[in-house]
């Protein structure tokens, strides 16, 4: 049984969502990541790490920026991945997914680069820029690597892409709150329980959620819906300046995890 | 020499170039797209209105011009398609009159797009106004800069025009602004992409939309000639447009010989340059898998050019097929050497070339230093060099040649 597994069936048990914060590997600076990464733990069920990209075209100011000051302050895909791997001696039960766009992957070649992943301690591997139509190649190599493939269910998709998404997509599934790209500038959407009801009657792995997610109005709705659990990544970093705030809006943002009886 | 003819094995595929890697939430976007792409061909009524745009609007067509004096004596005859007369001042508008079309086929009511050296948003500025649509576009700000006199024309067209100050400031962050644009707008916004370039399906579309200047070109060489055909079809390479556009009209013609010209910029062991067929390695970037400039561990490197719309670090799929099976080669020129032949040019012919445009006539005069066998050549003069006026002016009194 995998971790992701494991912490779902936790989740279910004590009628709690997953709070996943988001992190960009070697923000603000590689020697200083481990520390911000460590000060989201405490009231993490996962994490979702990505590594910096020159060109990410899913996302919105606040991460592009984190991912450009920390690619200028020396970041490597070497140096991001001993992070994940200090990490992963340090919380063995802790579930924790990559996102990397496309090029990061294709350069090194697949295969290559999902050992590597594997080798550091991660579970999942999430592209934003693969699609599922072209996702195949991907999918495999991260099997074959015995990593989990995360893939992104939109709230626009047909029903054929949802199918195969829950067709090829393990450990979980990445359901975007709205269209866009991350940031809270747009605040987070609220997708439709039918999506969560399609994916879950196809067989996908459970849904969490991510984009603009920054309050705990937004967390408790996405529950609400059928979400498994929520991913917070720029309303995390808007606070990184100011400890004791970041520390109360996680408290905060945990507190929403919990599923009231209904 | 071997010619493609065989269809792609995959729609949007090349041989194995191109694809979609996109966001999962822009592919019914790209979906939409391709359906009205493909209705639109097929609809003679679509054909109809954009063969008039293009006369009667655009100016179609445009003149081929033989050079009188530029390269006279080498043994090079130097055929010149006009694109820089064309409205707007580049190929672009060709192009961006169907992508319009389309966009309010779809009912799309407001259209973005990135542009490099601000002919692509000029023309789509330009036919923003035309179709009262109204439309945003994305330039770098280094490209705000080097090409102010577009900026101001788009602006008077109406256009918004938001200057992109992220990464190199170029071509490149200009596209990744519109995919993000996009990402959020696509229920009433066409993102009318400018080059051969990105996600199926533009490189398929815009490629179809530009083959309109190597038809013509096909022809009136032809009449010009007395029947005969270009010993080589030679244009300069962005993206790829112009130079797919002008090509695709002789690819079936073996004893053609098909040259695309990229940016050397400094020169290729400089690092520093455009030439990503000449200088790149496989990857993936804006929705394709294509050649590009990236370091190893897959971050985009800088690309650099003297001319905006070559400085990009991609290329369009369809040539890196091309190039593998060797039907077009890829030659590149510097930024010195274009230069040169933007100076020439003017001299010789009365004709202002864009600097991107200027990249095939260095080419030409750098052949014609061989002391080759008389030789017919067909370039594509892709753009006016307007735009480029007060860059080279300055350039040209920091270093006078
Ligand atoms: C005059 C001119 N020629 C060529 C290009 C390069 O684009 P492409 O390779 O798509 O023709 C541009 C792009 O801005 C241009 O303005």
């Amino acid at each position: 049984m995998s971790r992701y597994t494991r912490l779902f069936d936790r989740l279910a048990r004590e009628r709690r969502g997953a709070l996943v914060p988001f992190a960009v590997l070697g923000y603000p600076t590689p020697a200083r990541s481990l520390a911000w990464i460590e000060a989201l733990l405490p009231h993490a069920d996962a994490l979702e790490l990505g590594l910096p990209f020159s060109d990410p075209i899913a996302d919105g100011p606040v991460i592009q920026t984190a991912s450009h000051e920390a690619l200028a302050a020396g970041a490597r895909i070497d140096s991001g991945l001993a992070t994940v791997s200090r990490l992963r001696a340090e919380h063995p039960e802790l579930p924790i997914g990559l996102l990397v766009y496309a090029n990061l992957v294709y350069q090194p070649g697949p295969e290559r680069f999902y050992r590597q992943v594997e080798a550091a301690g991660a579970d999942s591997v999430l592209i934003p820029d693969v699609p599922a139509e072209e996702a195949g190649p991907y999918v495999a190599a991260a099997r074959q690597a015995g990593l989990a493939a995360v893939l992104i269910a939109p709230p626009n998709a047909p029903e054929a892409t949802l199918a195969l998404i829950a067709k090829l997509g393990s450990g979980y599934t990445y359901v975007v709150s709205r269209s866009g790209v991350t940031g809270t500038e747009r605040g987070a959407g609220r997708p439709q329980a039918r999506l969560f009801e399609t994916l879950r009657a196809l067989g996908a792995p459970p849904g969490l959620v991510g984009f603009g997610i920054s309050s705990p109005a937004d967390v408790r709705a996405a529950l609400a819906q059928g979400a498994d659990g929520v991913i917070v990544g720029s309303s995390l970093i808007e606070k990184s300046r100011d400890p004791a705030r970041l520390e109360s809006h996680l408290h905060a943002l945990a507190q929403a995890t919990l599923r009231t009886v209904d | 020499m071997t010619i493609p003819t065989a269809p792609a094995p995959h729609p949007g595929r090349f041989g194995r170039w191109g694809g979609r890697y996109v966001p999962e939430i822009l592919v019914p976007a790209l979906d939409e797209l391709d359906r009205a792409f493909r209705d639109a061909r097929a609809d003679p009524a679509f054909q109809a209105e954009l063969a008039g745009l293009l006369r009667n609007f655009a100016g179609r067509p445009t003149p081929l011009t033989r050079c009188r004096n530029f390269l006279a004596g080498s043994g090079l005859e130097i055929y010149l398609k006009r694109e820089d007369l064309l409205h707007g001042g580049a190929h672009k508008t060709n192009q961006v009159l169907a992508q319009m079309l389309l966009a309010r086929r779809m009912g799309k009511t407001r259209v973005i797009a990135e542009t490099g050296a601000g002919q692509h948003g000029v023309a789509v500025a330009l036919a923003g106004a035309l179709f009262r649509i109204p439309v945003r576009i994305y330039m770098g700000a280094t490209d705000c800069a080097r090409q102010a006199p577009n900026v101001f024309r788009m602006k008077l067209f109406g256009a918004e025009v938001i200057s992109v100050t992220a990464g190199s400031a170029t071509l490149k962050d200009a596209m990744n602004e519109a995919l993000r644009d996009w990402a959020a707008s696509y229920g009433d916004t066409h993102y009318l992409v400018g080059t051969v370039a990105g996600p199926h399906p533009f490189p398929t579309l815009v490629g179809e939309f530009q083959r309109i200047i190597g038809d013509e070109a096909r022809v009136q060489f032809l009449e010009q000639t007395g029947g005969a055909l270009p010993d080589r079809v030679v244009a300069c390479i962005g993206g790829g447009s112009n130079a797919l556009g002008i090509f695709r009209a002789f690819l079936e013609d073996p004893d053609v010989a098909l040259v695309g010209v990229e940016a050397g910029g400094a020169g290729l062991a400089s690092g520093r340059h455009g030439a990503t067929i000449s200088g790149g390695r496989p990857g993936i970037l804006h929705g394709a898998e294509t050649l590009i400039l990236t370091d190893g561990e897959g971050q985009i490197l800088e690309s650099h050019s003297i001319s905006a719309g070559l400085d990009y670090p991609g290329v369009g799929p369809e040539h890196v097929h091309l190039h593998e099976t060797g039907r077009v080669h890829y030659e590149l020129a510097t930024d010195d050497e274009a230069l040169s032949a933007f100076r020439q040019l003017a001299r010789d012919e009365g004709i202002i070339p864009a600097l991107e445009s200027a990249h095939a006539l260095a080419y030409c005069q750098r052949l014609a230093r061989t002391r080759p066998a008389p030789a017919r050549l067909l370039v594509n003069l892709s753009g006016r060099g307007d735009k480029d006026l007060a860059h080279v002016q300055a350039g040209l009194e920091e270093n006078p040649p």
